[in-house]
């Protein structure tokens, strides 16, 4: 049956999406293309100042720390909770008394918000009076000063963020394990091979399509953390836990450089397309689909 | 073999409580008066249970007010972001019109633009529009869901074409076919596109950060994390508030669990 051309009806429906879509979405992202060309600070008319942002972001000494501090951030985050999460997907993969009832409860950080993620941990981690530094001081160690000291502020805010992050993981990690055919591990079973062998022979290699999706996954978010950080130590002590948002969120808001904000923005926009167009090429060769 | 199944539950489950422990431990804290909340050794439960945390939080905030703040903003982003999903799915995947593949492809590229990326030009676009500190302002920029639209385009591609053919000789017109056929057939996605949208929304921070400067248009989450000052925390008081923020997520939960999970698991897996 061909059907008529229905473009003003098509017009109706798409409209209430497209013009919002275009007003927030599309003219925002181009704006900021723009913008990081400019300096303007919102009370004088934007000046263009062609690349000089740019290159005075190469030497910005805040915000070369902010991306180091970002990848550290990620090296410390990304292999522990990968490790959690896969070590949790693996347990629950089986059913048993209780199995549903757990991955509920590894599920539940995963709902709540990063603000109350970061309160509860640094309550925990306070060095005075916190849980972990009253729990070691019971066996005579002397706590650090964690969210307050510049060598342990790192590891305070990736410690709640993989928490968090964990339950998403083992669930994304569990569909892969689930679409594994229960037959090569029967089969292999059978053909003698110890529980060992066939997590690390069998499992495991079918699951790196999956481990990939998370990992790429990770990355792109984690290029934007900001929420739990600001919480628990607004990029201090010393600038040591200061993230790429939070330099963005800083020379906009605070000291009204839009355009040079505007230029961090375009930097990680320019890494997070990378790191997709990586995912899109290496998609077609490690993962199939159904 | 019995004693070999019951290891292996036991390390899930000791993992499990671990895991759940800080939330045990917020509880625990928010009903310890200040003295006991940070003795050493801790106590695991209150020794002098205590509601005096509870009273103070409601001095300080204003927590119906701050709850109703949420839910307002919340259902109508999710009750947008529906709509404006239903809609748009339905013409991608229903109708035939000019342009239909170009637009699309607008739809999914904006997919991947991360929102930090444009929170700069989003708060310029909203100033000269005098809409900071408000709740269209903030509001706004979240009633579209580029990925919300892609979701509902797939559900709507499965209605078979027989349904559609046969309401099209009963007379029906697009936007009948929409009401009565479409979505009644789409309420699966629906339920999961509102749940993942409520959650993205119920606990924003950047953007009400940016945004919103009042204290009674704050939302729950910014007005959490607002309580804790530099050095002089009362954390057994903001223990008590987050307690109070994450009991009605928490039993939603309780009661929503499989379509929660079932729907985090189609955002990850298509988004």
């Amino acid at each position: 049956m061909i059907r008529p051309k229905q473009g003003r009806t098509a017009l109706l429906f798409i409209a209430p999406s497209f013009i919002p879509l275009l007003m927030f979405f599309v003219i925002p992202m181009i704006s900021a293309g723009v913008i990081s060309f400019t300096e303007w600070d919102l009370l004088t008319p934007p000046r263009w100042v062609g690349l000089a942002n740019f290159q005075e972001l190469i030497h910005d000494q805040d915000f070369l720390l902010s991306l180091r501090n970002t990848l550290l951030f990620i090296l410390g985050y990304l292999p522990l909770v990968l490790i959690l999460g896969l070590s949790a997907a693996l347990a629950l993969d089986r059913k048993f008394r209780g199995s549903n009832a757990l991955r509920a409860a590894y599920f539940l950080p995963v709902i709540t918000s990063w603000v109350i993620v970061a309160l509860l941990w640094k309550w925990i981690l306070n060095p005075n009076g916190g849980l972990v530094n009253s729990l070691l001081a019971q066996i005579g160690i002397q706590g650090p000063g964690w969210w307050t000291s510049k060598s342990w502020s790192m590891a305070s805010v990736i410690i709640p963020s993989a928490w968090k992050d964990m339950g998403y993981v083992m669930l994304l990690l569990l569909a892969g394990l689930q679409s594994i055919p229960p037959e090569y591990k029967e089969a292999a079973a059978i053909d003698g091979a110890s529980k060992r062998q066939i997590l690390l022979k069998i499992t495991l290699p079918l699951l790196t399509p999956a481990l990939f999706f998370v990992l790429v996954i990770s990355l792109i978010n984690n290029f934007q953390v900001f929420d739990q950080i600001w919480v628990m130590t607004q990029g201090g002590p010393e600038g040591s836990t200061s993230v790429v948002v939070q330099q963005i969120v800083k020379n906009s808001f605070d000291y009204g450089h839009m355009g040079y904000a505007s230029a961090m923005s375009m930097v990680l926009f320019v890494i997070i397309m990378l790191i997709t167009g990586i995912q899109l090429r290496l998609q077609k060769r490690w993962v199939n689909y159904e | 073999m019995n004693r070999k199944t019951n290891g292996f539950k036991l390390f899930p489950t000791i993992f499990g409580i671990l895991l759940l422990f800080p939330f045990f431990w917020m509880v625990s804290s928010s009903l310890k008066n200040g003295v006991e909340a940070f003795a050493t050794p801790p106590t695991l439960l209150p020794k002098h249970p205590t509601l005096e945390n509870y009273r103070n939080v409601f001095q300080i905030l204003d927590m119906p007010r701050l709850f109703l703040n949420s839910i307002a903003v919340s259902a109508t982003v999710v009750f947008l972001q529906l709509s404006t999903s239903a809609f748009a799915g339905f013409a991608f995947a229903r109708l035939n019109f000019r342009g239909k593949n170009a637009i699309f492809m607008v739809y999914l590229a904006t997919m991947m633009i991360p929102f930090q990326v444009i929170i700069v030009p989003l708060f310029i676009e909203m100033r000269q529009l005098g809409l900071i500190d408000s709740y269209l302002g903030l509001g706004l920029p979240m009633m579209v869901s580029a990925f919300g639209v892609f979701l509902m385009r797939q559900a709507m591609l499965a209605i078979p074409r027989e349904l559609e053919e046969a309401a099209i000789i009963d007379g029906a017109g697009s936007f009948r076919i929409f009401i009565a056929i479409a979505l009644p057939l789409c309420i699966p996605s629906l339920a999961a596109l509102a749940i993942l949208s409520f959650m993205s929304v119920w606990n924003a921070y950047l953007w009400p950060l940016v945004i919103i400067f009042s204290p009674e248009k704050m939302t729950l989450p910014l007005a959490l994390s607002n309580l804790h000052g530099e050095n002089l925390t009362d954390w057994p008081m903001v223990m008590a508030a987050t307690t109070l923020a994450v009991i009605p997520i928490a039993i939603v939960y309780l009661v929503l669990q499989r379509q929660i999970t079932q729907s985090f698991l189609t955002a990850g897996l298509k988004g």
